[in-house]
């Protein structure tokens, strides 16, 4: 985590005193911030004022010397405790009072130190590891009989975001959704952030995680060029928008359709079966590309720019392609593990693996959610993903745009 | 009436180092003393009709004569100190015998919650001022401000040569302050510009400051304050205060003066 933080209380006559203004100044000048968290104001000039205030510095050691300084002024660090933990009963079940956590980053105070829990996401438990002071959030199908699970909330504490400092869309931190408001200057600012990404190394990957529409709709061209560009890193999808995409290779169709002539082909929904069944034949999607079975559209980018790809199965799946996961717990694990490093998240198009992927995501990455339906990005963000910004539009529109922003002549 | 309380320099000496102005090397003239000591206390009974109540000199404790940090009284409540310094903290037990063996309430504050008496705790009828930072702990006011049911302003001390409030912060009892302003940091400073309107604020001289001129003993219209503070004594005299010089030298080997030596008892 970025940040440390620790909460103080001052009291007294704070206020007039200018105590208060002079801690808060203090911290501010070397560098920290702050959140004033409580304010209670006597009511006359004799009685005293309390204040609760949780003071942030980008290092430990900062923040130990900001509390130094304000400790003269009487701000004290709040009484904190040690966090509670209890081994699991037994394979995959938590004691019963577990913590439940949330995608904020989130802390554990162990022997007096505040440690970082690695991995967060929502929903998960703590897991603290006995020989060393690592701690992750674990999904509870993981967790192990014995493993020291944190109980109760003594100890924990979780912290809320930072303002990002660029002023885009996503400073704002809350879902829009609304197909009536204008999307250009967010589309703008999703393409700056890409190219940030894209030529500053070490800033973070992009990831995007998209449904069939995307190809049904026209956006094929669009995706594939992104993938070309070296725009995206990571691909989330399930078999049909991998299936799509190489019925359109081979075919020209999607699902049928004629991509081009914009009907149905005859026996064209056939041609998704007949590609499947192809793949299947070769082994896999990297050895129709490498093979030139495949020679355009998503997946031969992905497999040309060596892009991460986690193909998740469902039940409507047919055949389904070589590489699809269809244990449902190992395709959310390969999920979890691609991961570390995502620096914005595009949801495009599929409700489910749109949820999927916002319940593996830390709150911490800036999250796209696109899709015609608006009811996607709402139940996005009810299922507590608000960090996501939403944008009612169709999967194609959306791609060519973004791509034309990044310089896309197509 | 007044009422002091004040204790003889029978044992006074510098026999430790706790402030700028205390040097071992520096010894106290004892006689000398004695004599700058009974001439405070003579020019406080028959200049100023101040009354005094003496108490018993304890040997081996050399600053109980600065019986300002014996704590702080108000009516019949007594706030004993809590010393920083462990070679005065022998001196705590002494001054809350005296409180209590003279009929006041006495409130004992926590171990760790240092507190110097009037040495930092002093003020007008309606607002009080404690100054933190060198020796009283801050959180201190909030304590005292419950206890005696007045508001108490924290004022930042900035300069070690000022380490009690009462080294550079006189209040008058026409209303006037007396004070060395860069003895406060900025903060502090415009607290109390907010709190005393500029006439009735008396900035003194660097020169006099570091003569201990704001270490002054006001009853009514008297001002006893050290003596070679030349300019703060016009700035009283033209305010209409009878002011009376006296020769402390002995005492400013300790960083003390003429309040330092008293503490007013109601």
């Amino acid at each position: 985590m970025a940040h440390a933080q620790e909460t103080v209380v001052l009291q007294g006559h704070i206020i007039d005193s200018l105590i208060l203004a002079k801690v808060l100044d203090t911290i501010h000048m070397m560098g920290g911030t702050y959140d004033v968290r409580e304010m209670k104001v006597g009511a006359s000039r004799k009685d005293p004022s309390h204040t609760t205030i949780v003071v942030r510095a980008p290092s430990a050691k900062l923040l130990d010397e900001i509390l130094a300084a304000i400790q003269p002024h009487g701000a004290m660090a709040e009484r904190e405790s040690d966090c509670t933990l209890e081994p699991a009963p037994a394979d995959g079940i938590l004691p019963e009072l577990f913590y439940a956590t949330t995608h904020l980053p989130t802390q554990v105070r162990l022997d007096g130190q505040w440690v970082d829990v690695e991995g967060i996401e929502m929903d998960l438990a703590i897991v603290v590891n006995p020989t060393c002071a690592k701690v992750n959030a674990v999904p509870m199908h993981a967790v192990k009989q014995g493993d020291r699970v944190v109980v109760g909330r003594d100890g924990v504490r979780v912290v809320p975001l930072e303002r990002p400092k660029e002023r885009d869309v996503f400073g704002f931190m809350e879902a829009q959704v609304s197909s009536e408001r204008p999307h250009g200057h967010i589309l703008t600012d999703i393409a700056r952030r890409m190219r940030t990404l894209r030529d500053e190394s070490g800033r973070g990957k992009v990831l995007l995680s998209g449904g069939p529409a995307i190809v049904h709709a026209g956006g094929r061209a669009a995706l594939a060029w992104l993938i070309d560009q070296g725009f995206i890193q990571i691909l989330f999808a399930g078999n049909a928008l991998a299936a799509h995409d190489m019925e359109a290779d081979l075919f020209g169709t999607s699902l049928g359709y004629g991509l081009s002539a914009g009907r149905a082909v005859p026996h064209g929904h056939e041609h998704h079966l007949r590609t499947i069944n192809r793949i299947r034949a070769i082994g896999s999607i990297e050895k129709a590309v490498k093979s030139g079975v495949i020679k355009e559209g998503i997946m031969a980018s992905c497999v040309r720019r060596n892009v991460t790809v986690v193909l998740t199965g469902s039940i409507r799946d047919d055949g389904p392609l070589p590489g699809v996961i269809t244990d449902s717990m190992a395709a959310q694990a390969a999920m979890r593990a691609a991961l570390p490093g995502v620096g914005l998240a595009l949801l495009v198009a599929s409700t489910l693996l749109s949820i999927a992927t916002g319940n593996l995501l830390p709150a911490t990455v800036p999250t796209v959610c696109v899709d015609v339906n608006p009811s996607v990005p709402t139940k996005l963000a009810d299922r507590g993903s608000f960090q996501a910004v939403g944008l009612v539009m169709d999967a194609a529109s959306f791609l060519r745009e973004l791509a034309r922003e990044l310089g896309w002549k197509g | 009436m007044s009422r002091l309380l004040v204790c003889p320099p029978d044992y006074f000496a510098v026999e430790y180092e706790i402030n700028p102005w205390m040097r071992l090397s520096n010894r106290v003239d004892r006689e000398r003393a004695r004599a700058q000591w009974y001439g405070l206390m003579a020019a406080l009974e028959e200049q100023a009709g101040a009354i005094l109540e003496r108490m018993s000199p304890v040997a081996g404790l050399p600053d109980m004569v600065f019986t300002a940090n014996a704590g702080v009284v108000m009516s019949r409540h007594a706030v004993p100190s809590r010393f920083r310094h462990p070679v005065r903290q022998k001196e705590e037990q002494h001054f809350e015998r005296w409180f209590r063996a003279h009929g006041y309430d006495v409130t004992v504050l926590e171990r760790d919650l240092y507190f110097e008496g009037a040495g930092d705790l002093l003020g007008f009828p309606d607002s009080w001022f404690g100054g933190y930072r060198q020796r009283s702990d801050i959180r201190v006011y909030q304590r005292l401000s419950e206890i005696f049911g007045r508001e108490v302003i924290p004022v930042e001390l900035v300069d070690s040569r000022f380490y009690h409030l009462d080294t550079c912060f006189c209040p008058l009892d026409g209303g006037e302050l007396l004070y060395y302003p860069p003895a406060f940091d900025g903060y502090a400073q415009a607290v109390i510009a907010d709190r005393i309107p500029e006439p009735r604020r008396v900035a003194v001289p660097e020169a006099d400051a570091l003569r201990f001129a704001c270490n002054a003993v006001c009853i009514g219209k008297h001002v006893l304050l050290p003596d070679g503070c030349a300019e703060t004594t016009r700035l009283l005299q033209t305010r209409g205060y009878e002011t009376h010089p006296i020769v402390l030298d002995e005492f400013m080997k300790a960083g003390g003066s003429a309040k330092c030596l008293t503490l007013a008892l109601d």
